[in-house]
């Protein structure tokens, strides 16, 4: 049942593709202008400074060089390829018309610090997505600046920080509290702000475990960090509650926008009590994931803090948008300058193609294709729908493939290997960290049922290959460009390879 | 009507869904969320538009800008419009590129991350460094993090930074480096050469002293020739010598591993990526090849390996054990998405330049400098640059004996259609009026020549 083939060109590194001594795009600027008059740079820069030999990058003609990236983006595979239903990271079909009109010259060739007057359609953009950013989370301001899920982390975890210096409490107030299902980024940007991390524990259901959440707060908590859904696509029913602990104790609550998907135009953090939020526009907002970014991480919120957000938001004043430093408490920057602008205008452009109305139904459409997607896979041999039995999950559900494992040695890694012969993406595994072999699935709204049901067939036919004979999956993937790749290896201390420069040394000192 | 983006949207299938989970309405899927909290409607977001109104709508909204391609702009100090040739484009936009997640299945995504390695190994060398990871968002929290990287490996707390720094690059740094008591100390820079004086930095640095750290070219344009000094004295006190690069100066000036970087910089978004309003940006972060600093790197790294049987070669990302999902709260960074595309995009841009377009390239940024330093300072009353030596990219101007405000210029430059420097007056006050300007390859001599009219005009008016 698949007819999946990825390119395998066995592409060699760039250092081995083309001649040795040609040039591609090396003279961007018109050959006269070298005469300029000046003096040889080599009695205007000293000796020191002078770099001796040209530096060793290869030589290629454009042809080899466009030749190149188009094979190996062949041997890639992006939401445009197909099904990607890599959970908490909502890979939903990313609009091109957003693409087409980020790439335009009005985004392109602005500069950070041009006057305002010059750039007052960049600055209304940012100013309205700042806006509705606030109306879909029931926030009261948002900074545009960070760069990513973690970085609006940081950016909170400062704000939290600032809060209870300025109340002459941080000495005090040492603890940021994560559920045990939280996302790993949660537990670093607290530390790196100088928090303790502690960890509360999950109940059946998936959801925190209120008692141990009232034994682990105390007026040495900072706040509470929580994504809501939580990681296993469960909503915090008792998040009113949760609330009420953590302000009783006088924390702040935190949330993790990265599920935000599931619930728009539904709920929002703000009315269930969190003071800050951060969205992740290259999830909710479809922004396209680029390999690994960029993406933006806006972070809004409540009133009371919005002296603190990094400087500058954007404000009005009538028909005009100023870049706005007035924020007292502020923070400072934790970026270069306002956010990733060109991904900005990305999301902008969905919220305007959705509408308010649409992106209620992202997340109706959500919810429903995963728990359609749940309920089948959990139907098959060898695979469970662990925790909160019975509770429709949202925009995601965890499998277990325990029972997998136990009857066939089969495991979560296979199975996901093994789906990638399918030409689909695989789940994300072993997370979150309290279900045993986790495979994590998030369909998202834009996937069709008849793809849907195609990706349920496909774990059908694992677990009948798996139960017959496991051979075929324990030796996947086949249809790749590679199969399965040495990772203990790439990462052994004494055979690691970082660079080209590193595997050059590495084989000169071979004898 | 359903949107073209929600494939379930039509009524049949929503029913078909509803009924294969067990529920008659979609609402049952929300009445987990408490009665007091679920939203009736929003009503302040826009509607539903197609793709014909939504285009018209922002391209409406996005014509107020003026781009250096309407204005001639010489803003620089950190981005700078540089050229991007038309296969960055075309490539980086293929959508098996664009639209994949951080390659955690190598198998199915070898062309992003023999891509990524790609970019790492033609960083590693133009900056003659072996490592290099695989992106951070921008200079400046790459300099936040190789402050806290210095302090991790030193065990001491205090990073010493040139005075003339960019302040945006210094307040990211501060974010980074205070909340852990990392405190940033400030060296001295003589008003004349801009050089730091060796004698004053030997009185700076301490057994406290975790990193020192230099750029070159500096923020505001000129070389650092002591560069091998700082280096030794930094060394000479156990601590770390942190370099911030632009790589376009990397085909002419020699590069940070000739002169003992330990840890190196820099921004990235020169090589094939646009301006953008700021964002994104590419941040550099790069160290020396010893198992100590690579340990406490921050990032993604991706490596080099083979099939498991051993026959084929192939690529995935390695040392994960530093990273937050596997190492949560000690972990040596919290970053997770990064700017991978813009890797990618500057991997391209390397490999269409080679060794020769970096030099010819680095050639003619200090050649169109230095022109347009020498026609400047021939307008009335304009110094420029204010510190003596050569300078790359950026340069200062100063307005104090034009008789005219710096702001003023400026404003009646715009009248002309020219974008010029940003004022340094509020951040460095002791260099009086000062802006600092920009050119790179994409200004021409006419350029700079019609910069020079506009000057003359107005200064001497
Ligand atoms: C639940 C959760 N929190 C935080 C993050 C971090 O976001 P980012 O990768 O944008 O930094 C992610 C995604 O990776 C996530 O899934």
């Amino acid at each position: 049942m698949t007819g999946f083939r990825q390119a395998r060109w066995n592409e060699p590194s760039i250092f081995k593709v083309g001649r040795t001594k040609s040039h591609g795009v090396c003279s961007p600027f018109s050959s006269e202008d070298q005469k300029m008059g000046v003096d040889a740079l080599t009695r205007l820069i000293p000796k020191n400074l002078l770099r001796r030999d040209e530096p060793n990058l290869p030589a290629l003609s454009e042809v080899d060089v466009v030749r190149h990236f188009t094979r190996l983006s062949q041997a890639n595979f992006g939401v445009d390829n197909g099904a990607y239903p890599l959970g908490s990271c909502t890979m939903k079909y990313s609009p091109k018309v957003n693409d087409a009109i980020a790439n335009s010259d009005k985004v392109h060739w602005i500069h950070p610090h041009q006057d305002e007057s010059t750039v007052q359609g960049a600055l209304e953009i940012m100013y309205k997505l700042s806006q509705w950013f606030s109306e879909i989370t029931g926030m009261n301001g948002f900074t545009l600046q960070p760069s990513a899920g973690a970085h609006g982390e940081y950016t909170g975890a400062l704000i939290m920080r600032a809060y209870h210096r300025e109340r002459g409490d941080l000495e005090r107030r040492r603890e940021i509290i994560v559920p045990d299902s939280a996302h790993g980024t949660n537990l670093a940007s607290a530390s790196m702000v100088g928090f303790h991390v502690v960890v509360v524990p999950s109940n059946e259901k998936g959801c925190v475990d209120m008692d141990a959440l009232e034994s682990a707060v105390s007026e040495r908590t900072a706040g509470l960090m929580l994504t809501n859904p939580n990681t296993l696509g469960i909503f915090e029913e008792n998040i009113l509650e949760i609330s009420r602990i953590i302000h009783d104790v006088g924390g702040l609550l935190y949330y993790d926008g990265a599920n935000l998907n599931a619930i728009m135009g539904k709920a929002r953090p703000g009315d269930m009590g969190f003071d800050i939020v951060h969205l992740n526009l290259h999830k909710t907002f479809s922004t396209p994931h680029g390999g690994g970014g960029p993406g933006a991480g806006p972070v809004g919120v409540v009133e009371a803090l919005e002296g603190f957000l990094p400087v500058p938001t954007v404000g009005r004043d009538g028909e005009h948008f100023y870049l706005n430093y007035d924020h007292p408490q502020t923070i400072g920057r934790v970026g270069g300058f306002y956010g990733n602008f060109e991904v900005l205008v990305k999301a902008f452009t969905y919220v305007l193609s959705m509408g308010g109305d649409g992106l209620s139904r992202v997340a109706e459409l959500s919810v429903l294709n995963a728990n359609y997607l749940a309920r089948k896979i959990s139907e098959i041999k060898g695979f469970s729908l662990p925790y909160g039995s019975g509770i429709l999950r949202k925009h995601e559900c965890v499998i277990s493939c325990s029972k997998l494992k136990m009857d066939t040695s089969v495991t979560a890694k296979d199975v996901a290997k093994r789906l990638l012969d399918f030409g689909v993406h695989a789940p994300t595994m072993y997370f979150p960290l309290i279900v045993e072999e986790a495979l994590m699935l998030e369909p998202t709204e834009t996937e069709s049922l008849e793809e849907l049901d195609r990706y349920a067939s496909i774990f059908a036919q694992i677990s009948r290959e798996a139960y017959e004979d496991p051979t075929i999956v324990l030796n996947a993937p086949h249809n790749t460009s590679v199969g399965a790749l040495d990772e203990v290896k790439a990462s052994h201390p004494r055979t690691f390879c970082l660079s080209w420069r590193m595997r050059k040394k590495q084989q000169e000192r071979k004898p | 009507m359903s949107h073209p983006y929600l494939s379930n949207d039509p009524a049949d299938i929503r029913r078909k869904l509803l009924d294969a989970i067990g529920i008659s309405s979609v609402n049952e899927a929300f009445s987990d969320i408490p009665k007091q909290v679920r939203l009736a409607k929003s009503t302040s977001l826009p509607k539903p538009g197609s793709e014909v109104e939504v285009r018209r709508e922002v391209e409406r909204i996005l014509s107020n800008n003026v781009t250096s391609k309407d204005a001639l702009s010489f803003l620089g100090g950190g981005v700078w419009g540089h050229h991007v040739p038309a296969a960055v484009d075309t490539l980086a936009g293929r959508g098996e590129f664009l639209t994949s997640y951080t390659p955690y299945q190598p198998e199915i995504s070898q062309g992003m991350l023999q891509s990524l390695f790609e970019y790492q190994s033609m960083m590693a060398e133009l900056l003659e460094v072996d490592v290099v990871n695989s992106s951070m968002y921008d200079w400046a929290s790459a300099l936040g993090e190789a402050a806290r990287m210095s302090a991790r490996i030193t065990h001491r707390n205090e990073f010493i930074v040139p005075h003339f720094l960019s302040p945006e690059r210094l307040a990211v740094l501060k974010s980074y480096a205070n909340p852990i008591g990392i405190r940033i100390k400030e060296v001295h820079q003589s008003l004349h050469t801009g050089q730091i004086s060796l004698e004053a930095l030997k009185e700076e640095v301490s057994s406290q002293t975790a990193g020192l750290y230099t750029e070159n070219p500096a923020y505001l344009g000129h070389l650092v020739h002591n560069v091998e000094a700082l280096a030794e004295i930094a060394h000479d006190v156990g601590s770390l010598f942190i370099v911030g690069v632009d790589p376009t100066s990397l085909g002419v000036l020699n590069p940070p591993g000739r002169y003992d970087a330990d840890i190196v910089v820099g921004e990235g978004q020169p090589l094939g990526n646009y301006v953008n309003y700021g964002g994104p940006l590419l941040g550099i972060f790069a160290c020396r090849n010893d198992p100590q600093l690579i340990r406490q790197m921050p990032g993604r790294l991706v490596g080099m390996t083979t099939t498991k049987d051993g026959g084929e070669q192939g690529y995935c990302m390695v040392l994960q054990t530093r990273e937050q999902h596997i190492r949560r709260e000690k972990a040596t960074s919290n970053i997770c998405t990064n700017h991978a595309l813009c890797a990618l995009r500057a991997a391209i841009y390397m490999a269409l330049m080679g060794g020769g377009g970096f030099r010819r390239l680095g050639e003619h940024l200090f050649s169109i400098t230095q022109y347009a330093t020498q026609q400047l300072s021939r307008v009335d009353g304009v110094r420029t640059p204010v510190f003596s030596g050569c300078h790359f990219k950026d340069f200062t101007v100063n307005f104090d004996r034009t008789g005219k405000k710096g702001v003023e210029v400026s404003k009646r430059l715009l009248e002309r259609g020219i974008m010029g420097g940003q004022p340094l007056e509020r951040d460095f006050p002791e260099l009086g009026d000062t802006f600092l300007y920009a050119v790179t390859e994409i200004h021409t001599q006419g350029d700079v020549d019609a910069l020079c009219e506009a000057l003359k005009e107005i200064v001497e008016a």
